[in-house]
């Protein structure tokens, strides 16, 4: 009757080629310590400069937002912080961008307008991923005519071109202008986004978990009898998760762009609040004669989406499983 | 036949120039170079083919034996695989030194290629009879309608039932096995001498793979072609090959003649792997297993790469390299310093 | 006394073709299993062979009742699998289990190995109690030849067959009594086949398992299964012991098959029959009347193409085999090792 030690003798015959050099086709410098996925992706991201490049612009902006104070003494969201005296002055020693039309401190504007773009910009891609993301895994895993209705019901929203829909939830919405107070407006701004964008999300999840629910260790698991919500959470999850990721640091970005046009517009941000795409809003009437009230605004929110936009890209290239 | 010496003589020390010889690989050195590392691929590599023979060059994943046919035919992807030595000799010129252009001229009308999965390798937006019939286009200016006759004809040679009609029809409407008759109805078009088959029947089903070898065979007869067919599979090599060169971490182990190898292997990896394929035709079989992995081919082991799951290691075996030499002054070659050892058992 | 762990009657596993975006119209089936009866006693392994469209795999995963059939029975130990009520569907479920054929996708990239194979006593927490999981998993590890240290790597970390040898790891974690193999060697290189095969054989010996083994690889079966079932388009050509399949083969498939099948023996060139099969295996979606196989078969009649033959034990043969003129010939000269 055969009997451990031939396993473990298997085992020993084994083990020593694992070491030496039999295990991981791909050769890296450790054969020895577990390497997952995720932290794969994260060597492979360490070693990009264009990762660190982003990462510290994104993180100086994040600071930024957070506190404001540390950039400039000056503020402006206190009620007659504004000269109008000092209109449209151009830079100078104690205002390195000037003033814009109200008076107002550029720089000090600039500064505590980065605390809106991103907090809508971070709050709107969580939102709609969360929400996109949830409806896609129902979609996706059941199938059927939840599939249908999910998928129709995100194709009308898909269907509705952003700008246009932007202008009439908010404008439907925004009735109240005078009492609105600056979390009401933002809120509005948030939401306005996610409802228009979780789509995206929702159709990038759903295929991939058709995909993920064929996989063969997804169907292991249904043999050993694994519960639905094991299936979907230990299994499908993790492994969809990646093209969601790469979209949503892509979008962060583009929600901030997409709530400057909306404050351009008129329709998203306003007074009290005060960013980039309301300073851009306000400083457009007199492009020719002091583009400083706008160059510096727009300036950042350029960089900003910039930022977001090469760590999206490095991120997409470090998770792509074929370019193992 | 003629030149019975030159088909059998493995070891480039051979009596015969070689000069005669068809389509010659001499110490070819191949290395991949990724962002993880450097694996040496390939790493003195020699074999030939001569008109009317089959070479079967025996390995598994990892030996190079796919490797080596694509430096042949032009096809490596560089970066990341570059060809550090050796030459590829087709009619004593060697390649590697000729242009993009002549090297162009020979694929297809001197050396052809077929591959294993056929659905992707023929495009699935052109019909098959357009592409087998660019062929005719490009390389010998003929017309629409002339091409898609010779691709008609083609299409009978490998025994496509109603093969003018088919010429019209799209690759997904072919079965596996059909599809491959036209990868190698493709291949014959410029009547090449030299047809490499890169494991032509391993996606194919055991029936469907006899009557795709069983076309081979009868074609490269027909012909005259040498024949390389790569494989791992050492049934399809017992049953089709004259010469084989058994591949292991891109190096050649073993080289002998179809009969005297099965009869007699000498090499430990021949051995091993004989004696780990489960027979049709044995009962009651135990298999022996070679132990351990295949090498890492960025570490390949020093000295011989086979002597970490070889049963006969000894020291010298993991210092030196064991050259490939002809046993007993013979037409076989081992790579192996016991090899007359392994040789003269019985 | 030999018992039937496992009795399939009248399996039947048909997909419908369907049109259409909004309203889908079925216009046809594709009959992937069409009426397989096969028992497996306890402790034997069965081999199912069959090359690509047979319907093996959608076999294997009725078995499992990853899928329901269409019509049919499976019944393990006198149950009826399809008949279970949730909770004692998954209480079977430790008692049959699957090892798949791809090591590359058979496991979650994402999970370490020690969550692999420890993932069924998270299922089944009756069979493990918390504290004693770890231990069990290590010795798993060992029963099948790989080094518990590696307890925390991840799938990509190890080779094709090491891989293998963890899908086999995590089946066998409940102690199951049934293990369905689809395929398990046939994405292994050549020198890697033999250590898992031989693992099989050594786990079936150790814990008494039953193997349903299903390959298209004749020589792996022949090596490995005490009976042999042959598989054409959805259907059981012909079944009997291995020696019976081997030695003396009478459904012309089953020849074929064996003609086809080449021998690791340049010597054998002169000895083996050579049957050639022409054209294509038909679609299961459309397959001949009467015997499926007499469109590839030299010995069809008119008889063929109108009654279909039954799988029964034939005139001068010790085996059942479905067709109308089925005849012993020797294809394979087989010796003792």
């Amino acid at each position: 009757m055969s009997d451990p030690v031939l396993a473990t003798a298997d085992a020993a015959a084994e083990s020593p080629s694992l070491v030496t050099g039999g295990a991981p086709p791909t050769g890296g410098p450790t054969g020895e310590k577990p390497r997952g996925l995720w932290g794969d992706a994260w060597r492979d991201l360490r070693r990009k400069t264009l990762f660190w490049i982003a990462l510290s612009l994104i993180g100086i902006i994040v600071v930024i937002a957070a506190a404001p104070q540390l950039f400039t003494s000056v503020n402006p969201t206190i009620a007659g912080s504004a000269d109008l005296s000092k209109s449209l002055e151009p830079p100078s020693a104690d205002a390195w961008f000037g003033y814009d039309f109200q008076g107002n401190d550029v720089y000090a504007r600039t500064i505590y307008g980065a605390r809106a773009s991103v907090i809508v910009g971070f709050l709107s891609v969580t939102f709609a991923a969360l929400i996109g993301g949830l409806v896609g895994i129902l979609a996706g895993f059941y199938g059927g005519w939840i599939d249908g209705l999910l998928s129709r019901i995100g194709d009308v929203f898909l269907g509705l071109p952003f700008v246009l829909g932007a202008i009439v939830i908010l404008s439907s919405f925004a009735g109240a202008q005078s009492e609105a107070s600056a979390t009401w407006i933002i809120t509005l701004v948030i939401s306005t986004i996610v409802v228009l964008s979780w789509p995206l999300y929702a159709r990038i999840m759903r295929s991939s978990v058709v995909s993920g629910k064929q996989a063969d260790y997804v169907q292991a698991a249904r043999a050993l009898g694994a519960s639905t919500g094991r299936i979907i959470f230990r299994h499908l999850l993790p492994n969809c998760l990646a093209p969601i990721v790469v979209i949503a640091t892509l979008n962060v970005g583009a929600y901030i762009a997409a709530e400057a046009a909306l404050s351009f517009l008129g329709i998203g941000l306003r007074s009290p609040v005060v960013s980039w795409g309301v300073m851009i809003s306000d400083a457009r009437n007199a492009i020719r004669t002091a583009p400083h009230a706008m160059l510096f605004p727009a300036t950042f929110l350029t960089l900003t989406v910039l930022s977001f936009v090469m760590l999206g890209d490095v991120v997409r290239e470090a998770l792509d499983p074929k370019l193992r | 036949m003629t030149d019975v010496i030159t088909s059998n003589t493995p070891a480039p020390e051979a009596a015969v120039p070689p000069s005669t010889r068809l389509l010659e690989v001499d110490k070819l050195h191949v290395e991949f170079r990724t962002r993880d590392g450097v694996a040496k691929v390939i790493n003195g590599v020699s074999y030939h083919v001569d008109s009317g023979e089959t070479l079967a060059v025996l390995g598994e994943s990892g030996s190079g034996k796919s490797v080596t046919a694509q430096a042949i035919m032009g096809i490596l992807d560089t970066p990341p695989g570059f060809v550090t030595g050796g030459e590829i000799r087709f009619h004593g010129r060697d390649m590697l030194k000729l242009t993009e252009e002549e090297r162009r001229k020979i694929r297809g009308s001197g050396i052809a290629m077929v591959f294993q999965d056929a659905l992707s390798s023929l495009n699935p937006v052109f019909t098959v009879g357009f592409q087998i019939g660019e062929v005719f286009r490009k390389r010998l200016g003929m017309s629409r309608k002339e091409s898609y006759q010779k691709a008609g004809d083609l299409l009978d040679l490998v025994k496509i039932p109603n093969a003018r009609q088919r010429v019209k029809a799209y690759p997904h409407e072919f079965s596996g096995g059909m599809r491959q008759r036209v990868m190698i109805a493709m291949s014959l078009a410029l009547d090449p001498e030299v047809l490499i088959a890169d494991e032509p029947t391993t996606a194919l089903d055991v029936t469907v793979q006899a009557q795709i070898m069983d076309l081979l065979a009868e074609l490269r007869r027909e012909r005259n072609m040498g024949l390389i067919l790569i494989t791992h599979d050492l049934g399809v090599v017992a049953d089709v090959a004259d010469r084989i060169a058994v591949m292991y971490a891109g190096r050649i182990v073993e080289e002998s003649d179809v009969f005297e190898l099965y009869r007699k292997p000498c090499h430990p990896y021949t051995l091993g792997l004989l004696e780990s394929i489960p027979r049709l035709d044995l009962k009651g079989q135990e298999l022996n297993t070679i132990k351990g992995l295949p090498p890492n081919l960025m570490r390949i082991p020093s000295g011989c790469a086979f002597n970490p799951r070889c049963p006969m290691a000894q020291e010298i075996c993991r210092t030196d390299i064991p050259p490939l030499l002809p046993i007993n002054g013979g037409t076989r070659a081992s790579a192996c310093h016991f090899a007359e050892e392994l040789a003269s058992r019985d | 006394m030999t018992k039937n762990i496992l009795e399939v009657r009248d399996l039947v596993r048909h997909y419908p073709i369907q049109q259409g975006i909004m309203y889908k119209r079925t216009i046809g089936h594709i009959k992937a299993v069409d009426g397989v009866s096969l028992d497996l006693v306890e402790g034997e392994t069965l081999g199912v062979v069959g090359e690509s469209g047979c319907g093996k795999s959608t076999l294997a995963r009725v078995l499992m009742n990853l899928e329901k059939p269409t019509s049919g029975t499976v019944l393990y130990k006198g149950q009826d699998i399809f008949k279970l009520s949730r909770g004692d569907m998954r209480r079977l479920r430790r008692n049959i289990q699957l090892v798949m054929q791809d090591p590359y996708t058979s496991l979650n990239p994402r999970m370490t190995v020690g969550d692999i194979i420890g993932e069924p006593f998270e299922i089944h927490k009756e069979v493990a109690p918390k504290g004693s999981r770890r231990q069990k998993v290590e010795e798993l590890l060992e029963t099948v030849g790989l080094s518990p240290e590696h307890i925390n790597r991840y799938p990509h970390q190890f080779s094709g067959g090491q891989r293998q040898r963890i899908g086999i790891a995590r089946a066998l974690a409940l102690r199951p009594e049934v293990i369905i193999c689809d395929e398990p060697v046939s994405a292994l290189d050549v020198s890697i086949q033999a250590q898992v095969m031989n693992l099989l054989e050594r786990l079936q010996d150790e814990f008494g398992l039953s193997y349903v083994f299903i390959a298209h690889d004749l020589s792996v079966v022949r090596h490995l299964a005490d009976r042999v079932a042959v598989m054409y388009l959805g259907k059981i050509v012909e079944v009997g012991t291995e020696d019976e399949i081997y030695e003396r083969p009478t459904h012309p498939y089953t020849q074929a098959l064996l003609s086809a099948v080449p021998v690791p023996d340049p010597e054998s060139r002169n000895t083996k029959a050579i049957i050639r099969l022409e054209g294509d295996v038909p679609s299961p979606a459309n397959p001949p009347s009467g015997c499926r196989f007499r469109t590839r078969c030299w010995k069809a009649q008119e008889i063929c193409a109108a009654k279909e033959p039954e799988l029964v034990r034939r005139e001068g043969s010790d085996h059942p085999s479905a067709c109308h003129f089925a005849e012993k010939r020797t294809v394979v000269v087989s010796h003792e090792a």
